[in-house]
């Protein structure tokens, strides 16, 4: 049912027939949902920043930025992407491991590399990126669905990059990057006798990553997402804040930057990784399903347009870069919402930031350019 | 790379049919998110609604000013003052030791003022409770903490009203000093009218009269931020203030009196024998009540505590010392009421008496004697000890005793003074109870010069001697006036002392007068510069005990053996206003030591021609 209301909204597109933006190789009704998503986020910041213009106005230069680069990246034809990738996987590698050893960060974390002192870049973002793109390059080349020796080969791939990012440590984006490999490894046919296994795998390595591999503060997270009221002045405190703002919002609200948990400062982190609690305190229940609805038609229309793609590359690619979008948001509301555990991922293109607002335009970029592409 | 073997239809499909399976994971995912949404904003609404207001609205409790304490004359006695002090709430610090680190090196902490928090920290408390550190800041430790407030999150200068004692020294005993609050105190008092209060008080009318001075609390319903600022008040009830106090006694006096002790070690009580106020009440030496407030360092309190002339004592309300000799007006109406003896009866003094019962010989004080013609006038006026031993012997205890109590004598006839002590006045009863034997004859011969069991305080001298003023009216000592200008009411009044012939009282009042006007009166030498009349008794207490055969020599005795000197009196006869009572410690000789300041305190009262009722400057 949502895929046919995507496509009528397709086709009225298409209607209107070769504008300006379709030459630019730009799908409108993206563009449509992602400017409303961008805009509705710029009010739910100037709220849940204290009614803070500056970090408005930066945010806006972070969204004109990420709509440039998508804008950019949309006009590459997927084939460059097939072309470069293993060239960019090979450098992203490096990159990370000059991170653990060169690389500058804050609160006990190595995540940023300087370049000659003049700019810093964090190429685990980038690996969010390069890591579908490599993987999708290696299954176009081989026999899909893949067989067990592929598969060994992809998770290589993945869990090469993830490891290093882990190792940063970066549980929240090692996690994302993992996921946005093995969705291109889903959307290649991965037989479920496979999914199986793996689901009882990680079951299995779960013990041995609790005591050999976590550190105490991912540690610490976990004990106290499973009670939080352990603690609940230090570690569990963000949880039953975030979770009272959220109930405390009802089904109506209490109305934009009417909302005393983030007002009042109860609320940590209010205008990054928690600002949905902002959000759903102030606009409720309402607002809440009105966001979801909307993450729902930007997601179903990013899954049609790379099942739309030229070759098996650019969809494996596009397919695995959308899904991953949504992996964002539900782990960012899950984890505000008190159902995952706090890895530190933000609400994407809500949550005040440049570094993941430029990612998510890129692939964004990515999955526009495999839509456009799509006739020879 | 070989493309031939693939078939780009079939990866097509294989892709479209996981598109599909991926919507619907997505869509799946959603309404998990949607669901939980659903379960915290709608079923579990209330709760959190709850939570969230109780984050947001704090109920804080406002400290009532406690009442201020006014002397007869309307001198401030007890005050507020503002004072700044530094408060840590530990729960809002990451790092104590850093911070106590970085407070340190602004203003400095003294290791007393940290070990004491640390004290404060540990002992119960109210998560969230702001723990005091430093008291009185000045200007500048201000500044350096407002200064470095970001580096120094949970610190907070907080102003408050201090208590303050101007007079310092001068009403220490009386007036008590308020302290910091203790556990025991904490789990005493109301929680509700004392959430926020820091001191209570301690001894003396402080203590008496807490209820009176604290007042009623007040709150405020504010909006707090997370950092506990306060944003908005939304409900205010304004505190009621403590009920200011109006002592009966008189600071002129006060300070007269401590400088007369000149640090010498005694007491004196002086007392209004028609209302019983108590118009100057000093225990020397003394100390600085204001030491106490924000908590006295180990190291002054060492001093007073181990000092050998024990300033923290109240010698006033709990000093019990053997009265001497000033009982014998007392005992002496005690004669006349029992029927043993007349004003006109003469006996004879050889120096010594002795019992038919016993071997001992009970000598004067007066080794020669005082004459072949002693009456009870003379008695009194020379202090003879022969004629009490005498006519005590035919009175006997169980006469006696039950007289002499009608004055008070081992009872805390005090109507607000809290610890005061009963001291002692002995019966058969209490002998057989506490010493396991008979009451001899040789005791009711003790009681009569006020030596052997029998205690008092110089509050219970003073109070006799004012109830003896009176003419047997009862009044009991009261330290406060008016509560609010409500004037204090005297409950549980003792009887009057009626006597069978009123005229002793005046009888006894010719021979009290006589003890300074006649020249032979153990305290002439106060005759001088007399300008009212005045009845006085003397009185010295032995601190050794001296043996049958031995002398007295003061010169071979250590300062702190000698006898104390004792003194009553109270004047002007014909329409008494003061009646005094005052003990010095191992003073010996009651006319040169404890007259002077009793006669100094009188002059002061009786002189002072400035119009009442009006605060002056000191």
């Amino acid at each position: 049912m949502a895929g046919d209301f995507i496509r009528q909204l397709d086709d009225a597109s298409m209607q209107r027939g070769r504008s300006i933006l379709h030459r630019m190789n730009i799908d409108i009704t993206m563009l449509f949902l992602l400017l409303v998503l961008c805009a509705g986020g710029l009010f739910i910041l100037y709220s849940a920043s204290g009614q803070n213009m500056g970090m408005v106005n930066r945010q806006m230069i972070y969204f004109a930025l990420g709509f440039f680069i998508m804008i950019v990246i949309a006009q590459v034809d997927p084939r460059w992407f097939h072309m470069a990738a293993p060239w960019m996987y090979g450098a992203g590698i490096i990159a990370l491991i000059l991170v653990l050893l060169v690389g500058v960060g804050a609160k006990g974390a190595q995540r940023w590399l300087s370049v000659f002192g003049v700019f810093r870049f964090q190429p685990s973002e980038i690996m969010k990126l390069i890591t579908p793109m490599m993987v999708a390059w290696y299954l176009s080349s081989k026999l899909l669905p893949p067989r067990l020796k592929v598969i060994s080969s992809v998770l290589m791939l993945v869990f090469l990059p993830a490891l290093l990012i882990f190792k940063q440590p970066d549980l929240g984006t090692a996690l994302l990057v993992s996921s946005a490999g093995i969705f291109v490894l889903l959307f290649a046919g991965l037989s479920s006798k496979w999914i199986a296994i793996a689901v009882v795998t990680v079951l299995a390595v779960a013990p041995i990553m609790w005591y050999g591999v976590m550190h105490d503060y991912q540690k610490q997270r976990v004990l106290t997402f499973l009670d939080p009221e352990s603690d609940p002045l230090g570690s569990g405190w963000n949880i039953i804040q975030s979770k009272t703002a959220i109930g405390s919002g009802g089904l109506e609200g209490k109305g934009w930057m009417q909302g005393t948990q983030s007002q009042l400062e109860f609320l940590p982190e209010r205008h990054t990784d928690f600002i949905i609690a902002v959000y759903a305190e102030e606009h409720g229940l309402i607002g809440v399903l009105i966001l979801l609805m909307l993450y729902l038609l930007i997601v179903m229309r990013g899954i049609y347009m790379a099942s739309r793609g030229r070759d098996t590359f650019a969809r494996l690619f596009a397919g695995a870069l959308i899904v991953t979008f949504f992996i964002y948001v539900f782990v960012n509301i899950g984890m505000v919402s008190g159902i995952l555990p706090v890895v530190g991922v933000p609400l994407p293109l809500i949550s005040y930031g440049g570094t993941s607002i430029v990612t998510l335009m890129a692939a964004f970029g990515v999955i526009m350019s495999v839509y456009m592409h799509r006739r020879i | 790379m070989s493309f031939a073997s693939k078939d780009a239809r079939v990866e097509k499909d294989i892709f479209t049919k996981r598109a599909y399976l991926a919507g619907l994971f997505v869509f799946i995912l959603l309404c998990v998110l949607a669901g939980r949404m659903v379960f915290l904003q709608v079923t579990q609404y209330e709760l959190y609604a709850s939570k969230s207001e109780n984050n947001r609205v704090q109920l804080k409790t406002v400290e009532p000013i406690r009442g201020l304490i006014f002397d007869r004359n309307g001198v401030l006695l007890a005050e507020n003052l503002p004072s700044h002090s530094l408060t840590i709430v530990p729960e809002r610090v990451k790092d104590m030791q850093k911070t106590l680190g970085l407070i340190q090196a602004l203003i400095g902490i003294t290791d007393d003022e940290r070990a004491r928090f640390e004290k404060r920290v540990k002992s119960y408390r109210r998560p969230y409770e702001a723990i005091p550190l430093k008291f009185q800041l000045e200007e500048d430790e201000i500044a350096k903490i407002m200064v470095n407030d970001f580096f120094l999150p949970g610190v907070q200068v907080e102003a408050e009203l201090v208590r303050h004692y101007p007079m310092g020294k001068d009403f220490a005993h009386v007036l008590g000093y308020v302290g910091q609050m203790n556990e025991a105190e904490k789990k005493r008092l109301d929680p509700i009218q004392y959430k926020i209060t820091r001191r209570i008080g301690k001894i003396g009318i402080e203590r008496y009269y807490e209820k009176e001075l604290h007042g009623q609390v007040g709150y405020q319903k504010v909006e707090t931020n997370a950092q506990g600022r306060i944003l908005k008040v939304l409900e205010k009830q304004s505190s009621i203030p403590g009920k200011n106090l109006i002592l009966n006694l008189d600071a002129r006096l006060q300070r007269t009196a401590m400088e007369a002790f000149d640090g010498r070690r005694g007491s004196l009580v002086a007392m209004d024998p028609k209302t019983g106020g108590v118009l100057a009440m000093v225990s020397s030496p003394s100390f600085d009540p204001n030491l106490f407030v924000n908590g006295i360092s180990y190291k002054d309190y060492n001093a007073l505590r181990d000092s050998l002339d024990v300033p923290l004592f109240d010698r006033a309300t709990r000093g019990q010392y053997p009265p001497g000799s000033t009982m014998k007006p007392f005992i002496g109406l005690g004669f006349l009421e029992s029927g043993v003896t007349n004003w006109e009866e003469e006996i004879k003094d050889p120096g010594w008496y002795m019992l038919e019962s016993d071997e001992r010989v009970y000598r004067d004080w007066k080794r020669t004697g005082h004459g072949e013609h002693i009456h009870l006038r003379d008695a009194i006026i020379q202090s003879c000890d022969t004629y009490f031993y005498e006519m005590s012997f035919r009175t006997g205890i169980d006469n006696l005793h039950p007289f002499l109590a009608q004055f008070g004598f081992g009872q805390n006839t005090g109507l607000d003074i809290g610890n005061a002590l009963p001291a002692l006045l002995p019966d058969r009863e209490w002998k057989k109870a506490y010493r396991g034997r008979s009451w001899y004859a040789g005791d009711t011969l003790n009681l009569a010069l006020g030596q052997g069991f029998m205690l008092a305080t110089p509050l219970q001298l003073a109070t006799a001697t004012s109830v003896y003023a009176a003419r047997g009216e009862w009044h009991r000592a009261k330290l406060v006036q008016f509560i609010d200008g409500v004037a204090v009411q005297e409950e549980n009044k003792p009887d009057n002392i009626v006597l069978k012939n009123p005229a002793n009282w005046d009888e006894m009042d010719r021979a009290m007068e006589g003890v300074i006007t006649h020249y032979q009166g153990t305290a002439r030498s106060l005759k001088r510069n007399l300008n009212y009349r005045m009845a006085a008794k003397t009185g010295t207490a032995q601190v050794v005990g001296i043996k049958q055969n031995e002398e007295y020599d003061s010169e071979a005795l250590l300062e702190r053996q000698r006898d104390h000197a004792l003194f009553v009196s109270f004047a002007p006869i014909k329409d008494p206003k003061i009646a005094v009572a005052a003990v010095v410690e191992n003073g010996e000789s009651a006319g040169k030591t404890a007259g002077p300041i009793a006669k100094k305190v009188t002059d002061r009262f009786l002189n002072d021609d400035r119009p009442k009722g009006i605060a002056y400057d000191f």
